[in-house]
């Protein structure tokens, strides 16, 4: 059972005064009070737990994020960043106690400058907002999340998202110059700009992937690039998940890194297919979508390498992608795996853990050994060039013993992704869902330096509390050279 | 003389941290020593040598992923790629012969002073290859941070803030690192006489291009003349150059192709793989070509539009790379070197951070050496310090006088 920080009462007692004095700093509709429309913002996309905020509040200026916090801060309310709301490991997932501070009316964009490669844009902007605004001139923004055309950038810089092209082009901090923070007292900082890399400690850095926990972005500088001169997709179908595995780690041993390199095992393939049609091959047990991109002629030569290295492997399909129409059809049905998975399941859980590439085949076969002890389906995608799992539970919400089995499978997925020398998150963050597994991959000193960070940035604990680490540690505590026990103690938090 | 401690073991490295936290005992933390006079000078009781902490703890190629002691000297390092066809992706820059050594320093030290060479515009510096590190912090603790796979979310990334501390918050006992495949061959675009406005906006047109550049720098004439590499020696004038690097038909192409494309502008040449080579790496190094060492040496980044607005500000001999913006400056020792012209040029710029790599002691000792923060963030900082080592007892003034 999740717990969560217990509701501060005397927070709570407050409540019409605490509505008041925010209604004074952010006017009209950016207070939101009445129940049925703060129930918008009970959950993110990690849709099973679920928690009414205390108060929603939209702000539209830096001014009144500021103001908010500073006040927030004074009365030591806690506050909860929320972007688009897409996050899959309950990052946004709100607190009874707590503000619940929206940034999607920051949703302009501030400059395109082609002459150092960057868009300025306020952190509510989608992700795709961005690429769109650049792509007439033959640009693009290159981490692109399945979720692009709804999670806003902000969203990525607290989670450091990813997508299928970062295996060549990075994740989301690889492509971020800068931001516009404010923290939790109001302050307001820049970090980092349009130049490269950061003047002292690298803070910019250290936000991202932050999950909100260190302060709430208000603006950003990210990198743009020259859309490559050519894409082309070859479809990959192999007998079974080894052979895909094994043609992964030799396409990549062959010193090629393709733009993007996924895989899908049989049920994701069916499932995909059934929704969107992309003309997958059904007679397979693993598909592989390898993009290669870049000059016309590397492309070419890459191409035909690839080819060989899969007939090696033992592939029974290669399909070229021959137009943008057909590569954009292959994608397709990788990027919509996820709504394909559930509409074969009423429910479905995404885990998220990153192995080493060579692990493949081992975990995949012992991902299915651990489906039939939990009697449970399991549908695979992964961004398999980047060893990043994204293994899809089948189950029944409505059926109580089916959501245990699912979270015991998935956290023996993500136990096994650590075991065999992996990480819990390749891209979704940890939030509240991984929250307890932290222990299975961090010591209690690696716990404790990390919480010491969030003790330089937000030392009341304010920001986002009962997300990332499995216990709070007062920051004295920690701040004392001895550290010992001393947990705040969590009751229980509903779930639905 | 102060003592030197030189720990062998991670368990060493902690006692030896933690003894000196106990009597708030300050450290000097040391990789090989190479980039000692890189930053402020460090008055310490002692010198924590970390150059006993050698060798390479796992290294598959397939994976894309090296694991090493932090104090392995960077030159094993990269031999060891070079014979997998493998390269660390952020070109670190041998900085020694700036301070007249040889040694290309540790690995850690390339971390801990997230340098990166001419691939930094395409591949990123030393922060974005660094995956994961266990050290021990200020308070002798032992953490772990990161991983040691290339897709990794889980928790605080603590490695970006590790990785450009210079050793002021923890020594690095083991370092992780994503590695890259290295390209087969690499061709060079050269165009001739340009001015630095001019030199600029062609870079600029070279890296907004689809040709995957990856490298653009400017010589103006002291420096190009300076080249080992002939056509660049005795060209007499100033050189931009682009470097285009993949297979050999890819290069090749693309590298006409940017002739093409480029040559109403200038006069042109091509260098292949050899001359290339050496070029980038006279770039990367600096010292090549900003060679007198009586001067100050400046590391400058800003907004790559600003870099020719900030060499016209500031009287100095100078080269650029990425694409202008980073801007190498030798000035004149006197006085404050041109920190503040060039401060003045970066604020003017809209923003950017300029480094005193390396000067005369008592003028390292006189003046900021690193960019000095606006207060808010400077107030952050001190507090980021205190969490990891509240005693100051690691490398104290190294980055900012009285931290
Ligand atoms: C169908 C689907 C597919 C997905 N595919 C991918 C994928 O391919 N790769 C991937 O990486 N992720 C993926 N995700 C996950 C999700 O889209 C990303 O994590 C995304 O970055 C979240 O952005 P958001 O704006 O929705 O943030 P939210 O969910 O609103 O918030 C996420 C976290 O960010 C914090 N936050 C939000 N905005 C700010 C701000 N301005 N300042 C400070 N903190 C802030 C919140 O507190 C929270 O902790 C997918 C999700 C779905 C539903």
């Amino acid at each position: 059972m999740l717990t969560m920080p217990a509701p501060d009462e005397s927070v709570l007692a407050r409540r019409a005064e605490i509505v008041a004095a925010l209604r004074a700093i952010v006017p009209g509709e950016g207070v939101i009070d009445a129940e049925e429309e703060r129930r918008a913002y009970e959950c993110d996309g990690l849709s099973a737990y679920r928690q009414l905020p205390m108060v929603v509040v939209l702000p539209s200026t830096v001014e009144q994020v500021s103001a908010v916090l500073r006040y927030c801060h004074r009365q030591k309310i806690r506050v909860v960043p929320r972007g688009a709301g897409t996050g899959l490991s309950g990052g946004a997932l709100p607190l009874a106690d707590g503000v619940l501070l929206g940034m999607g009316k920051f949703n302009r964009i501030l400059e395109v400058d082609y002459a150092n490669r960057c868009v300025v844009t306020q952190p509510g902007v989608t992700n795709l907002g961005i690429t769109n605004a650049v792509s007439a001139d033959g640009f693009y923004y290159a981490p692109d999340p399945s979720s692009q055309i709804a999670c806003s950038i902000g969203g990525n810089i607290a989670e450091n998202s990813g997508g299928v092209h970062c295996l060549k082009y990075g994740l989301t901090t690889n492509n971020v110059l800068g931001v516009q923070l404010v923290l939790i007292d109001g302050t307001v900082i820049r970090l980092g700009g349009k130049h490269l890399d950061a003047g002292g400690y690298d803070m910019l850095g250290v936000i991202t992937g932050s999950e909100g926990l260190l302060g709430v972005v208000t603006e950003v500088t990210v990198r743009i690039l020259r859309k490559p001169a050519t894409a082309r997709a070859l479809l990959l179908g192999f007998p079974t998940l080894e052979a895909g595995g094994d043609c992964v780690a030799a396409i990549i041993a062959a010193g090629i890194i393709p733009g993007g390199m996924e895989m899908m095992d049989k049920p994701a393939i069916h499932a995909a297919e059934a929704f969107v049609h992309a003309d997958y091959p059904l007679d397979v047990e693993s598909l592989l979508i390898v993009e290669l991109d870049g000059p016309a002629i590397e492309v070419d030569e890459l191409i035909a390498a690839v080819k060989e290295i899969a007939t090696q492997c033992g592939a029974v399909y290669s399909r070229l992608s021959n137009s943008e129409e057909e590569r954009a059809r292959f994608w397709a049905g990788r990027k919509a795996a996820f709504p394909a998975v559930g509409r074969i399941s009423p429910d479905y859980m995404c885990m998220d853990g990153t192995i080493p590439r060579k692990q493949l085949p081992f975990v995949l076969g012992r991902i299915g050994e651990l489906a039939t002890k939990h009697k449970l389906r399991v549908a695979n995608v992964f961004h398999a060039g980047d060893g990043n799992l994204h293994p899809l539970i089948l189950f029944d919400a409505n059926k109580p013993e089916e959501l245990a089995a699912a979270e015991a499978f998935g956290a023996d997925i993500l136990r096994l992704c650590v075991e065999v020398g992996g990480v819990l998150t390749g891209e979704h963050g940890v939030g509240i869902e991984k929250r307890d597994l932290m222990g299975a991959m961090f010591s209690e000193d690696d716990l404790a330096q990390q919480q010491r960070l969030k003790c330089a940035f937000d030392p009341d604990g304010l920001l986002n509390p009962g997300k990332v680490f499995p216990v709070l540690h007062r920051c004295a505590e920690l701040g004392r050279m001895v550290v010992r026990g001393g947990a705040v103690p969590f009751p229980n938090l509903p779930r639905f | 003389m102060s003592d030197t401690l030189r720990p062998r073991s991670l368990d060493e490295l902690r006692d030896t941290v933690a003894a000196a936290a106990a009597d708030a005992a300050t450290l000097e933390v040391m990789g090989s020593g190479s980039k000692r006079g890189f930053g402020r000078p460090v008055q310490a009781a002692r010198v924590l040598d970390l150059s006993g902490l050698t060798g390479v703890r796992s290294y598959e190629p397939a994976e894309l992923v090296l694991t090493a002691a932090a104090g392995t000297p960077l030159a094993e390092i990269e031999a060891l790629l070079a014979e997998k066809g493998q390269m660390l992706g952020f070109e670190p820059p041998h900085l020694g012969a700036l301070y007249g050594t040889a040694d290309a320093g540790t690995l850690g030290g390339a971390i801990a002073s997230n340098l990166a060479g001419p691939r930094r515009i395409k591949l990123g510096a030393a922060r974005d290859h660094f995956l994961g590190a266990v050290s021990v912090s200020g308070r002798g603790e032992i953490f772990k941070s990161g991983g040691k796979v290339v897709k990794n979310v889980t928790g605080y990334d603590l490695c970006k803030l590790l990785a450009g501390s210079f050793g002021t918050l923890a020594a690095l006992e083991e370092v992780t690192v994503k590695v890259l495949p290295a390209p087969a061959k690499q061709r060079t675009a050269l165009l001739f006489g340009l001015e630095p406005a001019e030199a600029v906006s062609v870079m600029a047109q070279a890296l907004n291009s689809p040709h995957e550049v990856s490298g653009a720098a400017y010589l103006p004439p002291a420096a190009a003349v300076r080249s080992s590499v002939d056509y660049i020696r005795r060209a007499g004038t100033s050189v931009v150059a682009l470097r285009l690097e993949g297979t050999p038909r890819s290069s090749e192409t693309r590298c006409k192709a940017l002739c093409g494309q480029l040559s109403h502008l200038a006069a042109v040449e091509e260098l292949h793989t050899m001359n290339s080579t050496k070029l980038w790496r006279e770039i990367r190094d600096v010292a090549p070509l900003l060679p007198d060492a009586s001067k100050a040496i400046w590391r400058v980044s800003v907004p790559p539009s600003a870099g020719a607005a900030v060499v016209a500000a500031v009287p100095a001999g100078f080269i650029l790379d990425w694409g202008g913006g980073l801007i190498w400056l030798a000035t004149d020792p006197a006085g404050d070197a041109g920190a503040a012209a060039i401060r003045a040029s970066i604020r003017a710029a809209g923003g950017g951070h300029a480094t005193l790599v390396r000067a005369p002691l008592p003028l390292r000792a006189a003046i900021p050496v690193f960019e000095p923060p606006e207060a808010a963030l400077a107030a952050l900082s001190a507090r980021v310090k205190e969490q990891f080592d509240p005693r100051r007892i690691l490398n104290p003034g190294r980055m900012y006088a009285g931290s």
